[in-house]
């Protein structure tokens, strides 16, 4: 195909049909061919598809890959987390700074925009960034300067690529420097090498379980779910079989099966290791689940950040197709069909939330929505839909491949099965590890090399930070709940630096639609900056308090219910940090107003400085 | 419709029809629940939080929460209280109001919570953010300073004048209302006439060059806490 002729705004809308419910995939595609969705592109957009400019405008404006300002060429985006800055992040931007001449957020002369971003699913290789789709990972100022001098010579992010990392990350469609890091119980020193359950980790999936799932009906589908008590892995923790069950039960002929891939969660990075190796696990469990519910369209929702896995599931979907694990007659049994087809994100952490995520699938800014009604009564374009996460669907395969009771023979009553864990921070083998439910926190660290802990974040930013007295505490639903990730910090770390972190990314990421979660995050930020800086007092410890239950309770989505806990389960668990940084002061006065700071922009303005006593 | 579902709120019996939301239901029977971004007729949108209420012990937005049989509402409680104070105050510091010269003022749904919650001053950080006055139109005035994101003028324009003059751009902290033009609201087909302008609760859509015809002290809400309409109605009826 001649490349001289990019394709017009018109003729990328008409690629899509002129529907508005592909209006991510559009402005994406606009964003790609032209660096930017301008002003013209919106009022182009807005004609195509018959809808008001200022529907288009509102979503160029809310997700982080998409933009109305024009970017480079090549937009590297360096990962801010808190695990690749205690790996060296300053650095690593200090280099890509000097060597670029620009600041964040600038674009070069020769076509090289800088950004940072929110987590990119790299903690266990960090500092890590990704240059247009490409992931660069393990990064230093020395390789940061070599990939800007390379990039000038080439302007071709792929080419930055020299070793491949394991398993499918060298695969042909994926070429990605990108490691698994899949660990193993016995590679820690002393380790049982005992019996390792491997369920979501198994290794190959043959098309058995779709085949035994297809010989009995929908509703004994529904029942092995239930039999085996599997609970959504995303985090949230709801019986699968239930909401198979209620999307099944809602009315309505055409029903939808989403598969939540849009693993935002700081310090996750599972999903991303399953896609990568175990694709046809996640995509056989879409199609059980379609046969289970009545639905015959799979929507998988890929977080921008995996755009470079992209062309790999594609390959994964037509050679399912033509095995006929997917299309029109599954298996040839005459009894469903079903085929899945990827939806790309396009950076936005709420879309996590799965009614935000079906919001975003519908081509609009991924608020999330009402509730009720539920997405199983009401969710994509208004159909039954079930959203389940990755790792989830990856166990379902498993427990029509082996049976309920195999699954059940592992963890407790409330979470049978296993968990799969993302380790990072300070650790020396951060990856990804499968344990049963009920492991002790303990013993995780001591097989992550993470012994000399002193602060372990599970869950990720909207889970807890738990100390070394909760290291007997075990990995379940009843108690250590989680989604996956784990972040370790040790004896050296400051934890107001990570809670100032996590706020920073929540007032960030907050979907801005409900007022506790887009002012309190903002509020709480500033409260930890002035604790930080030696100005709180006792009383700005009770106010986020105050701040962080209003949020939780008056909050739209988990999101905003969720974004307190930096704030609440330090001041829980780490009170002496905080009280030994808050002061009353003995004369009365408040020592929280910043004199220096309010009369700054009058003494710039008048060109005098105050004399202050 | 019949009204043959009954639930309770604080302990009162309340009757209301299937397909109600609590805060319709509540109305009817003459119980005030505060609220900001909720407007009769308009589509439930549930973005301000004030109307919080817990049904069965979960807490939800009255506003978009149908009613069901037997639900046991919790609304004016201490806990509920502190919460929409909390909600009121953030809304106060995050943009920029100041009632004093302000057109609304009397008129103001914000302000009039804020009195009706006994605040004084909010407790939190003012952050005195730099927003910008609209005056292109020839008749309507747009100041985000006052915006509030709830989103009625977004609905009403759409629902009530079948236009789209108002949308939310950004997101999170950078989430603000623009208009359908790359320019300003004077480029939009925007009217003095359209009802989007008068549903703003706060000054943030205010009409050009009507101010002050009523004179301040004997605006509504000087007059009557907000509510008290909603709550005489029902006593009137009995």
């Amino acid at each position: 195909m001649a490349a001289s002729h990019p394709p017009t705004v018109p003729q990328i809308c008409a690629t899509f049909g002129n529907d508005p419910t592909r209006l991510v995939d559009i402005a994406r595609q606009v964003q790609e061919t032209y660096g930017h969705v301008g002003p013209a592109s919106i009022d182009a957009i807005g004609r195509a598809l018959r809808i008001p400019r200022v529907e288009v405008e509102s979503l160029v404006t809310f997700y982080s890959f998409l933009s109305k300002q024009p970017k480079g060429r090549v937009v590297i985006r360096l990962c801010n987390d808190i695990i690749d800055r205690m790996h060296g992040f300053d650095q690593v931007l200090a280099a890509f700074t000097a060597e670029l001449g620009i600041g964040v957020g600038q674009t070069s002369s020769d076509g090289i925009t800088l950004e940072t971003t929110a987590c990119i699913g790299l903690c266990d290789q960090a500092p890590a960034a990704l240059v247009n789709d490409v992931p660069v990972t393990e990064l230093n100022s020395d390789r940061a300067r070599q990939i800007v001098r390379e990039l000038r010579k080439h302007m071709d992010p792929k080419q930055l690529v020299t070793k491949l990392g394991d398993g499918n990350n060298a695969h042909e469609l994926v070429r990605s420097m990108v490691r698994n890091n899949i660990r193993r119980h016995s590679d820690a020193e002393g380790g049982d090498n005992g019996a390792e359950p491997r369920i979501v980790l198994s290794p190959h999936a043959p098309p058995e379980a779709l085949r035994k799932a297809l010989s009995i009906s929908p509703a004994e589908v529904i029942r092995a779910i239930k039999t085996s008590r599997l609970r959504g892995r995303g985090g949230a923790g709801f019986p699968t079989g239930i909401k198979w069950e209620f999307t099944r039960a809602a009315p309505g002929a055409r029903k939808v099966v989403i598969c939540n891939a849009d693993e935002g969660e700081p310090g996750t990075f599972k999903d991303r290791v399953l896609l990568t190796e175990r694709p046809d696990r996640v995509f056989a469990g879409m199609t059980i689940a379609g046969y289970a519910i009545g639905a015959h369209e799979g929507i998988l929702y890929l977080r921008a950040e995996y755009a470079y896995l992209r062309p790999f599931l594609e390959m994964v979907l037509q050679r399912r197709r033509q095995a006929g694990l997917l299309g029109p007659d599954l298996l040839g049994k005459g009894k469903h069909t079903f085929d899945i087809r990827i939806q790309m994100g396009a950076g936005a952490y709420v879309c996590g939330e799965e009614t935000a995520l079906i919001t975003s699938c519908e081509g609009r800014r991924g608020d999330p929505k009402n509730r009720p009604p539920f997405p199983a009564q009401r969710g994509y374009l208004g159909l039954p839909t079930t959203v389940n996460n990755v790792e989830t669907l990856c166990a379902v395969t498993k427990i029509m491949e082996e049976g309920s009771a195999t699954f059940c023979e592992h963890g407790s009553k409330q979470s049978s099965g296993t968990k799969l864990l993302s380790i990072s921070g300070d650790c020396l083998r951060p990856g990804v590890y499968e344990v049963v439910f009920g492991t002790p926190l303990r013993r995780v660290l001591a097989m992550a090399g993470a012994e000399n802990a002193a602060a372990v974040q599970i869950g990720g930013p909207s889970g807890q930070m738990v100390g070394r007295d909760h290291y007997d505490r075990t990995i379940c639903f009843d108690d250590l709940a989680t989604g996956g990730a784990m972040m370790v910090f040790g004896p050296q770390r400051n934890l107001l630096e990570v809670v100032h972190a996590f706020l920073d990314f929540f007032a960030d990421e907050s979907c801005g639609f409900c007022t506790p979660c887009r002012v309190g995050t903002v509020q709480l930020k500033r409260l930890i900056e002035k604790v930080m800086a030696g100005r709180g007092e006792p009383a700005d410890l009770e106010t986020m308090e105050q701040i962080g239950r209003t949020m939780k309770t008056a909050s739209r989505c988990g999101l905003g219910q969720t974004a307190a806990n930096p704030v609440l389960s330090t001041l829980k668990n780490f009170r002496p940090v905080y009280m030994g940084l808050v002061h009353t002061d003995p004369d009365g006065y408040r020592r929280g107003f910043d004199l220096e700071g309010a009369v700054r922009t009058s003494e710039t303005l008048t060109g005098r400085a105050s004399i202050h006593v | 419709m019949a009204n043959d579902i009954s639930f309770t709120i604080d302990g009162v019996e309340v009757a209301a029809a299937p397909g109600q939301t609590i805060i319709e239901a509540a109305e009817a029977a003459g119980i005030y629940i505060p609220r900001l971004c909720h407007k009769p007729g308009l589509e439930p949108f549930g973005g301000c939080r004030v109307c919080t209420v817990k049904s069965n012990g979960r807490p939800c937005s009255a506003c978009t929460q149908p009613v069901a049989p037997g639900m046991v509402v919790e609304n004016d409680t201490e806990e509920l209280r502190a919460l929409r104070r909390d909600l009121v105050e953030l809304l106060f510091v995050e943009g920029n109001h100041f009632c004093m010269f302000c057109e609304k003022s009397g008129h103001c749904e914000l302000q009039a919570l804020a009195y009706r919650f006994g605040i004084a001053a909010p407790r939190f950080d003012y952050t005195w953010p730099a927003r910008q006055v609209d005056m292109s139109h020839p008749d309507i005035l747009v100041d985000h300073n006052r915006c509030i994101l709830c989103g009625r003028c977004v609905r009403t324009s759409r629902q009530v004048d079948g236009k789209n003059v108002f949308q939310f751009v950004g997101r999170g902290h950078e989430k603000r209302l623009a208009v359908n033009a790359e320019a300003d609201l004077g480029a939009t087909d925007a009217a003095v006439t359209d009802a989007a302008v008068g549903a703003c609760p706060v000054g943030a859509l205010l009409k050009k060059r009507i101010g002050f015809a009523t004179p301040v002290g004997r605006r509504p809400y000087d007059e009557r806490p907000i509510g008290t309409d909603i709550e005489t109605a029902a006593a009137r009826k009995e």
